[in-house]
């Protein structure tokens, strides 16, 4: 891979062939890349996952921890989303401060879980006002190869879902050598799905691949889960400073419950 | 009498290995490397140019290495971002792996070695320096020959070879030694020593013999991963 | 001793080094062969009695001269590589080249086609455009370029992408043999750098993807036999 910034004919090449519906990898333009999960990171996380979405590969790691409910919420439990954007997948990574993909990217996800309302966080409590499980979920890229959002957001889903509860110590701290057999306390009904629409001249793409998405002019993500029926977007950032039209905009709201059964269908054989 | 490992293994027996070059596409050079549950993964970046300019050496590429653990790597989370102990054994691996590179075709510029542990079951820096000379290898740097890396130890009175961290958090008897080595691959050059514990001066040359024969076995889990790449 | 940047490449690493069986997978510190007869190139160095690989890749015996191809690992530039590089900054003496390596490029301003002089520059290259130039010479300020030379100069359409520099020699293949065909069978121009980057421009946007498939293919299936036949064969179905 390479840090050679995109040449000035081949933005105007893509440009072309994307508003013609066309892709140099053959799919059409709102589909995603072959998907792949499985669950052998490491054994020391409560929960753990590896995605990959074409050539791109996010591993997603969840920990418990015991802590003090927050001010704020003091009869749930604690969400924190964090990871790290190691110089490992990309050449264009550096070590020094994040970039701002970096700081976005785990934002992103933690909108998405905690907005779905996927984790029952009231029932993370274990002493009220005093004691109770902090869930952190950590991203880590292995390779990027575009929309790092997206797969991280499945990561993140699937490791939730695969994470057991540690057991408690007689001196109340976290036993993790004897895991209980009780997993999170996660919806039954839904999890959220990230889409990230990537704006190319006057095309729409889902899932770029790095060369794709270092053409686009500005990217829209939506976190989505399906309640009873209904679709709900339960985060929405744009990110880029190339406008989105009215038209642009409703298009892609639209598009979006359809996206969301197709890409769960592709996971729903992970679970 | 033979003596009786937590997991069953012989004396100077090696956990089961596993090693793979490839692994990350964009990376010039990649591999995974394991002993058992401990993983190490390993990307090679360069020769690539270094900022800032004034730490550019004129004579030669300069060798960087980072080594640290994924946060949920170990059983209590490890806060991300860089601590003591993974700046220190970024620098002991660089030394580990310096001795067989020849970089000064390549002035002014850097070799990036990022090596990160995604299980951790004692031994991480052992797997690490073993997969971070397979990446440098299939990033086609000039080198005189692999480095090879164990971690010898002691149970008691007895030395035994790549423990887990059960057998180092094992008190019984003498009390744990972590003994972590390297060495270039066919030649009595050692390029990593470093001790924790309580051994004695007369065992030193008993270590080194077990230490040779383990890592004839880790070349050779290293050399097939190599040579597997064209399929 | 000549430096090892400023040697002239033999850039025709022919289908038979890739593919054929004799050739042998060897990693550094591997003895390749022993005896005093041999003579150890590029790779490789003797040891004793020995020939030893200095480097992961593909052992080759060509008469006694033994090297080691590399099949994996970052651009080295060379003295008389054709290479393809985009503009990323205009000085007052020229433009300096992105070519994915770890120095960048200079073109001098008296590289243009025509005569501009200092304030006209991005008439001739701006930041973002492409050229095919050769490596003139490599040195401690940077890696000089020039366009004199066929098929050299800026590219004014179609698109470039990336693929692994060791693999230029089999898209290219024996004496030009495969990137012909491809372009016979897509009707596109294509140009292959050394550093990896590719340039295709086709009449029709069915072509250019069409091509570019053809060139991942070749890039991926480096090591099979027969690979010729293998995308005569493709091409015919496609």
């Amino acid at each position: 891979m390479s840090t050679m910034e995109p040449a000035s004919i081949t933005i105007e090449t893509f440009r072309k062939i994307f508003e013609a519906g066309k892709r140099f990898d053959g799919r059409k333009l709102l589909d995603f890349r072959e998907l792949y999960i499985d669950y052998t990171v490491s054994k020391n996380a409560e929960g753990s996952a590896r995605v990959k979405l074409g050539k791109t590969e996010v591993v997603v790691g969840v920990k418990l921890t015991i802590d003090k409910p927050y001010p704020d919420s003091m009869e749930k439990g604690n969400l924190m989303v964090s990871g790290d954007f190691l110089p490992l997948a990309s050449p264009r990574i550096e070590h020094g401060p994040p970039k701002f993909v970096a700081i976005e990217t785990p934002r992103l996800v933690d909108r998405a879980i905690r907005e779905s309302g996927m984790i029952d966080l009231k029932k993370l409590v274990i002493t009220p006002g005093e004691k109770v499980w902090t869930v952190i979920i950590d991203v880590y890229p292995i390779n990027d190869d575009g929309n790092l959002v997206d797969a991280a957001t499945i990561g993140a889903v699937v490791a939730l879902k695969n994470a057991y509860i540690p057991g408690i110590t007689e001196q109340g701290t976290a036993d993790y050598k004897h895991r209980t057999k009780n997993k999170l306390p996660l919806s039954t009904e839904t999890y959220p799905l990230s889409f990230s629409f990537y704006k190319v001249g006057k095309a729409i793409l889902l899932d770029p691949t790095r060369e794709e998405e270092e053409i686009a002019d500005v990217r829209v993500s939506f976190a989505l889960s399906k309640w009873n029926k209904q679709y709900m977007i339960n985060s929405c950032q744009k990110t880029g400073d190339t406008p989105l039209s009215k038209e642009e905009i409703e298009r892609i709201a639209e598009l979006l419950p359809k996206k969301y059964d197709e890409l769960n269908e592709k996971l729903k054989s992970f679970l | 009498m033979a003596i009786k490992r937590l997991d069953g293994r012989k004396q100077h027996e090696l956990r089961k290995m596993f090693a793979k070059v490839g692994v990350i596409p964009n990376a010039d050079g990649s591999a995974v490397f394991a002993f058992g549950e401990t993983i190490a993964i390993a990307a090679v970046y360069g020769p690539r140019l270094l900022h800032p300019q004034h730490m550019q050496n004129p004579a030669t590429g300069i060798l960087r290495v980072n080594y640290d653990l994924f946060s949920f790597s170990v059983s209590d989370r490890k806060k991300p971002g860089s601590s003591r102990r993974s700046q220190e054994i970024s620098k002991m691996t660089e030394h580990a792996l310096a001795p067989v590179l020849d970089l000064k075709e390549f002035p002014n510029t850097v070799l990036d070695v990022q090596i990160y542990i995604l299980q951790a079951d004692a031994g991480t820096r052992t797997a690490g320096i073993n997969a971070a000379s397979l990446a440098l290898a299939h990033a086609g740097i000039p080198m005189k020959d692999l480095v090879c890396s164990v971690a010898i130890g002691k149970q008691d009175k007895d030395i035994v070879v790549d423990l887990t961290k059960a057998e180092e958090d094992f008190e019984g008897g003498e009390g744990p030694t972590d003994f972590p080595l390297a060495k270039v691959a066919n030649s009595d050059e050692y390029t990593l020593l470093q001790l924790d514990g309580k051994i004695s001066t007369s065992l030193v040359k008993e270590v080194l013999t077990i230490a040779e024969k383990s890592c004839r076995e880790i070349y050779e889990v290293q050399k097939k991963a190599l040579k597997e790449v064209v399929n | 001793m000549v430096k090892i940047s400023e040697r002239n490449t033999n850039t025709d690493n022919s289908e038979d080094a890739l593919v054929s069986k004799k050739r042998k997978i060897v990693i550094p510190g591997e003895v390749i062969a022993s005896g005093e007869d041999f003579l150890p190139s590029d790779g490789a160095k003797r040891l004793g009695n020995d020939i030893v690989a200095t480097k992961f890749g593909l052992a080759e015996e060509a008469g006694r001269v033994i090297k080691v191809i590399s099949i994996t690992g970052a651009f080295i530039p060379r003295r008389n590589n054709v290479i393809i590089g985009r503009v990323i900054n205009i000085t007052m003496n020229g433009w300096v080249i992105d070519i994915d390596s770890a120095q960048s490029g200079f073109l001098p301003i008296d590289a243009s086609p025509r005569f501009i002089n200092k304030n006209e520059m991005d008439q001739f290259l701006c930041i973002g455009d492409v050229v095919v130039a050769k490596i003139w010479s490599i040195n401690q300020r940077g890696i000089d370029l020039s366009l004199d030379g066929n098929g050299l100069g800026k590219l004014e359409q179609g698109f470039i992408f990336r693929v692994s520099p060791n693999r230029v020699p089999r898209v290219i293949g024996r004496e030009g043999s495969m990137i012909s065909l491809i372009k016979e069978k897509t009707n596109c121009d294509i140009t292959v750098g050394q550093n990896g980057w590719v340039w295709i421009c086709g009449s029709t946007m069915e072509d250019e993807i069409k091509a570019r498939k053809a060139v991942e293919m070749v890039t991926e299936k480096a090591y099979v036999e027969g690979l010729t036949e293998k995308m005569e064969a493709w091409f015919q179905d496609n």
